[in-house]
């Protein structure tokens, strides 16, 4: 049970302060997440060029909570031996970590599709990156606007 | 983030009422009209609802024996989608032996210490949540229905009492968001009406199922106030007004929230 | 009480694709939340989730913190014989769920 005592410790942890507000207290935080980023992204497609394109990645514009923001990534493919998506990726830009799934598939998946929810802590862009079975890799990239932070703890309204 | 409760709530209190005083009945929303479309599917697709994850634990509970009388609550209550229908619809009920009225939750323990001699499950546990769940379930799309007697009059006029009366540091009325500024923006949420309809539900927010009280305390905690304990009088009398107010409105547990 | 459910349809054509959707009880502690003294709640999340169709794995999941609590994954697959489909979610603290479903094709 929340006190009110306890609510005002709890809001004044460094998760209740909202992105802006820590990038303040963090001048590099923007910096090491961009980092961050770069790395994740060099560790699933190294030094291949990732073309804009046949990823689909849908998500809601506006949304009432960051803690459950759905969305899907469907691929382009035959899914057929010769030509199938062999896996897929989401990353995130400003989230504390960029990795959000990776899934590996073959021709069995019949279509290259994957719907789940993330949790997106701030306004921000969210991209899908899959890896097709030629190796060429293919990304889509959309922008969510997070008008709560996912951040926010019980005691706030 | 205080600060910005605050502040919002604040600019809200400046904001002109443009409507004062009890919502029509033609113009009732619930929350669930409130939320984005991807909010509402949530809501809508029991096989996407993470609430429902709490509705079949409930019914696991109803079925498995407990308690030193060794029974299930199927073995006095049958099938739950009979026996239980339009239960949820009715309560907070008068209950004669307490001779005050009581929740749901309040209503099951009953039958756990009383009925399965069994040690009461706690407010907002797994257990106590997946069940009410599941007996609200079994309400769903049923109009909510609190029959108003003399016995019951004065809890819910203490209830009434309570959502229109200034309070907290903020000294703030329930009434002054739900009633006279619902549809506006308070920091990033709409506010709503405030009407129960989905209870237990699934608050974004909390990552989980939760109670009306739970809810209840949030706002309180919001105004500054003192919230309740779980089960006290006084928040059973809230309940039991607001939904009263909601009187006719659909039962949607479990409901999703922001 | 872990606890997971699977939707999809019992009997298919072969070589239908047939829609699965999936729902895994877990908070999915991130790791970087704090406890209202200020200590860190460890990270706690499933991390892969797997399908598979007589044995063969179809579909594989790995899943970080960013993914939200009570994890939804809908995906599709080739109904290509009669049999049952294995699903599995494994993580943190040996959390281990498993979930079959019969299919019947014709
Ligand atoms: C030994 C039989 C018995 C068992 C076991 C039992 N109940 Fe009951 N229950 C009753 C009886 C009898 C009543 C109505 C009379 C009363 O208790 O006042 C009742 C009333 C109720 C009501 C109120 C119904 C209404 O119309 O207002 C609910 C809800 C309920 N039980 C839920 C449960 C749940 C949930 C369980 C299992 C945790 C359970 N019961 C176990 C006998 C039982
Ligand atoms: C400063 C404005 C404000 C005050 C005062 C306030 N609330 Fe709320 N209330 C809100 C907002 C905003 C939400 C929606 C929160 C969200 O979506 O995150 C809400 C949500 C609710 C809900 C949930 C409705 C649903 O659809 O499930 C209930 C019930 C509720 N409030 C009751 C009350 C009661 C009772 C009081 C007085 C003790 C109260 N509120 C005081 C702003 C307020």
């Amino acid at each position: 049970m929340t006190t009110r005592r306890e609510f005002l410790v709890l809001a004044a942890t460094s998760l209740a302060v909202p992105e802006a507000a820590r990038a303040q207290l963090d001048p590099n935080l923007a910096a090491n997440r961009k980092a961050a980023f770069q790395e994740a992204l060099h560790g699933i497609v190294g030094d291949t060029q990732v073309r804009r394109g046949r990823v689909k990645l849908q998500l809601p514009p506006l949304i009432d909570n960051g803690n459950s923001v759905p969305f899907s990534v469907v691929v382009e493919s035959p899914m057929t031996e010769a030509d199938y998506v062999r896996a897929i990726h989401v990353l995130t830009e400003k989230n504390p970590l960029p990795d959000v799934v990776s899934v590996r598939l073959s021709p069995r998946a019949g279509r290259a599709t994957l719907s789940t929810r993330v949790r997106l802590a701030d306004t921000q862009t969210v991209t899908a990156i899959a890896q097709m079975s030629d190796g060429s890799f293919w990304s889509d990239s959309a922008e969510v606007v997070v008008t709560l932070s996912a951040c926010l703890e019980e005691g706030l309204i | 983030m205080s600060l910005r409760f605050l502040s919002a709530a604040l600019a809200c209190l400046v904001c002109t009422s443009a409507r004062a005083g009890e919502i029509p009945p033609d113009q009732r929303r619930s929350g669930y009209e409130l939320m984005s479309r991807e909010t509402r599917a949530i809501q809508d697709d029991d096989t996407t609802n993470p609430g429902m994850l709490w509705v079949l634990d409930g019914e696991a509970l109803w079925n498995r024996k407990a308690g030193t009388a060794d029974r299930a609550c199927a073995a006095c209550h049958g099938d739950a989608r009979t026996s239980m229908k339009g239960v949820a619809a009715r309560y907070p009920a008068f209950d004669a032996a307490l001779g005050r009225p009581v929740n749901l939750e309040q209503r099951i323990n009953f039958c756990r210490t009383g009925r399965q001699k069994a040690p009461p499950l706690a407010f907002e546990s797994r257990e106590l949540l997946a069940l009410t769940a599941y007996v609200a379930r079994q309400s769903r799309d049923l109009p909510i229905n609190i029959a108003i007697d003399a016995r019951n009059k004065p809890f819910l006029d203490a209830g009434s009492e309570a959502f229109h009366r200034r309070q907290g540091q903020l000294n703030l009325a329930c009434s002054q968001c739900h009633d006279d500024n619902w549809g506006k923006r308070l920091a990033g949420s709409l506010i709503p009406q405030a009407h129960p309809t989905g209870y237990p539900l699934y608050r974004l927010e909390w990552q989980g199922l939760g109670s009306l009280e739970r809810r209840l305390r949030n706002c309180l905690i919001g105004i500054r106030a003192e919230p309740h304990a779980y089960g006290a009088p006084e928040f059973v009398d809230l309940e039991l007004y607001l939904m009263w107010r909601a009187n006719g409105m659909k039962v949607e547990t479990p409901a999703v929230r922001p | 009480m872990a606890r997971a459910v699977v939707t999809m349809p019992a009997q298919a054509k072969r070589g239908e694709i047939v829609e699965i959707k999936t729902l895994a009880q877990h908070p999915m502690e991130t790791g970087f939340r704090r406890t209202q003294t200020g200590e860190l709640i460890p990270r706690d999340i499933i991390r892969r989730f797997t399908c598979t169709y007589n044995g063969v794995e179809v579909y594989r999941a790995d899943l970080h913190p960013a993914i939200a609590a009570n994890p939804l994954i809908s995906f599709t697959t080739v109904a290509s014989e009669s049999g049952a489909l294995t699903f599995q979610w494994t993580g943190d603290n040996s959390y281990t769920v498993t979930e079959i479903a019969p299919i019947r094709v014709e």
